[in-house]
């Protein structure tokens, strides 16, 4: 007889059977840097209680959540009171475009973003225009070959009476590529603006920017646990429609699971003790990355090849489906992504790389994870290297289309 | 794919006109990927895109195709 219900049965997970070892070269959702998943771990005994009440357990979580806060608002260059933790970093993104929006609701509703924005910020904005019947509220403005964004028509675009607020992502998550965020503030705060900054995947990587006036992350991006920051800078005019009490500085309904920010600040401190090594480990191995893509029959390597993410890498090879790709490599060990990474339909093509005008099949996206996370990286990434060329051609032979 | 099509197309067409000049090609696609995949193609394989046209139900790629061009490239 069992001692106590078997409940769900869940339980530990059984390790993964195989046989093949993994390498782990699709890093865009985890897994936690280890130290994090240590105080994760310690934090859901010591820190579980609901931070808003007055006895004991609920102070201690209280002056726990605090810390977090404090550790990655000083990491952030931004006060305390500045940011506030929401339950993802999409989430956080959307409430970012929302708040500015409402808060200049008296002087219009018009979105300026770029084409490659993730689409938290794009869908909601397209479904607005299309629930006002006016394609005006959105102006998605194109971007090159590489995927950065045309500052000219930023420019004009910022011009139009009526646009309240403009969203930049820091680097594309998919490709790479860096934006110009310095001349795009400048563009939109000349009409007084705000920029809302996506910095989901570059926190934690590359240096954090400062030409914003509302900014995002997902701790994801550092080797946390999913959980959405939202800083919003002093004196910007900011307000979210929903707001019923000061729950994060009345900007969500719902305060973060302690463990989760605690987490987050852990990880946060590691990845910044080893950034720099980091990003030069990083970059060079994509740098190998990009160069063997690039000898590949009919493929191209996507985005800037050093105005970039240290830690991203997209190409795109000529008659294959990304899925066979994923396949071919999950099967020899290999864990990579390909497609939209924001997303989930499979039927669409990645809305990145068609606004880059790039191959939009056949695609593969490296996210390297922290050298922490993974020790082996660099390994991992010169054994990919050398599968690259044979995979590439038993899927494009298994197809039917090797002789094209 | 379209684009597997297009290029099994234009090696069989090539392939009996090598002395001939180029030709064009349309290529009528419903798949949301072709407007990207197809000028992604051209420019890949040396090859020229003239246009698409947006017919009812799905989109015409105009594609003038010179048998002699370099293959592959990036």
């Amino acid at each position: 007889m069992p001692s106590h219900d078997p409940g769900t049965n869940v339980g530990p997970p059984a390790a993964p059977v195989s046989n093949t070892r993994r390498r782990l070269l699709d890093a865009a959702s985890g897994p936690l840097h280890p130290v994090a998943r240590d105080t994760l771990v310690a934090a859901v005994s010591a820190g579980w209680a609901d931070a808003d009440r007055l006895h004991a357990e609920g102070r201690t979580a209280r002056a726990l959540l605090d810390r977090s806060r404090e550790v990655i608002a000083t990491g952030l260059g931004v006060r305390p009171a500045e940011l506030s933790f929401l339950p993802s970093g999409p989430t956080a993104l959307e409430r970012a475009v929302d708040g500015v929006r409402y808060a200049a609701r008296r002087r219009g509703a018009r979105t300026v973003a770029s084409a490659v924005e993730h689409s938290a910020v794009l869908v909601p904005a397209r479904a607005r225009a299309a629930r006002a019947d006016d394609a005006d509220l959105l102006e998605a403005v194109p971007v090159d070959r590489l995927g950065r964004v045309d500052l000219e028509v930023w420019q004009q675009a910022c011009t139009v009476p009526g646009t309240v607020v403009a969203a930049l992502q820091s680097a594309n998550g998919e490709v790479g590529t860096r934006q110009p965020l310095e001349a795009a503030r400048a563009a939109a705060g000349a009409h007084g603006i705000p920029l809302v900054v996506d910095a989901m995947a570059s926190l934690g990587r590359d240096p954090v920017p400062d030409a914003w006036d509302v900014l995002v992350g997902d701790a994801r991006s550092w080797g946390g646990p999913p959980l959405g920051v939202l800083v919003v800078r002093e004196g910007v005019r900011w307000q979210w429609s929903g707001a019923r009490a000061d729950v994060e500085h009345g900007r969500t309904d719902v305060g973060p699971w302690v463990p989760l920010a605690l987490a987050a600040a852990e990880a946060w401190q590691q990845a910044r003790a080893t950034s720099l090594a980091d990003a030069a480990q990083t970059r060079a191995l994509i740098a190998e990355v990009r160069t063997a893509a690039g000898r590949l029959p009919d493929t191209v390597v996507v985005g800037d090849p050093d105005d970039r993410l240290p830690h991203v890498v997209t190409f795109s090879s000529l008659y294959v489906d990304g899925e066979a790709l994923v396949g071919a490599f999950d099967r020899q060990g290999y864990a990579v992504a390909s497609g939209s990474a924001c997303t989930s339909s499979t039927l669409e093509p990645s809305h990145v790389l068609a606004a880059m005008g790039v191959l939009t099949h056949g695609n593969v996206r490296i996210t390297l994870p922290l050298p922490a996370v993974s020790p082996g990286v660099s390994a991992d990434v010169s054994d990919f290297c050398a599968a690259l060329a044979p995979t590439v051609a038993a899927v494009r032979s298994e197809l039917g289309v090797g002789d094209l | 794919m379209p684009v597997i099509r297009l290029a099994r197309l234009v090696r069989d067409l090539a392939a009996g006109a090598t002395d001939a000049g180029p030709f064009t090609v349309r290529v009528l696609a419903t798949d949301p990927a072709a407007a990207a995949d197809v000028p992604a193609w051209c420019r890949m394989r040396g090859q020229r895109f003239v246009g698409a046209e947006q017919q009812a139900g799905h989109t015409a790629y105009v594609i003038e195709v010179t048998p002699t061009a370099p293959a592959g490239g990036h």
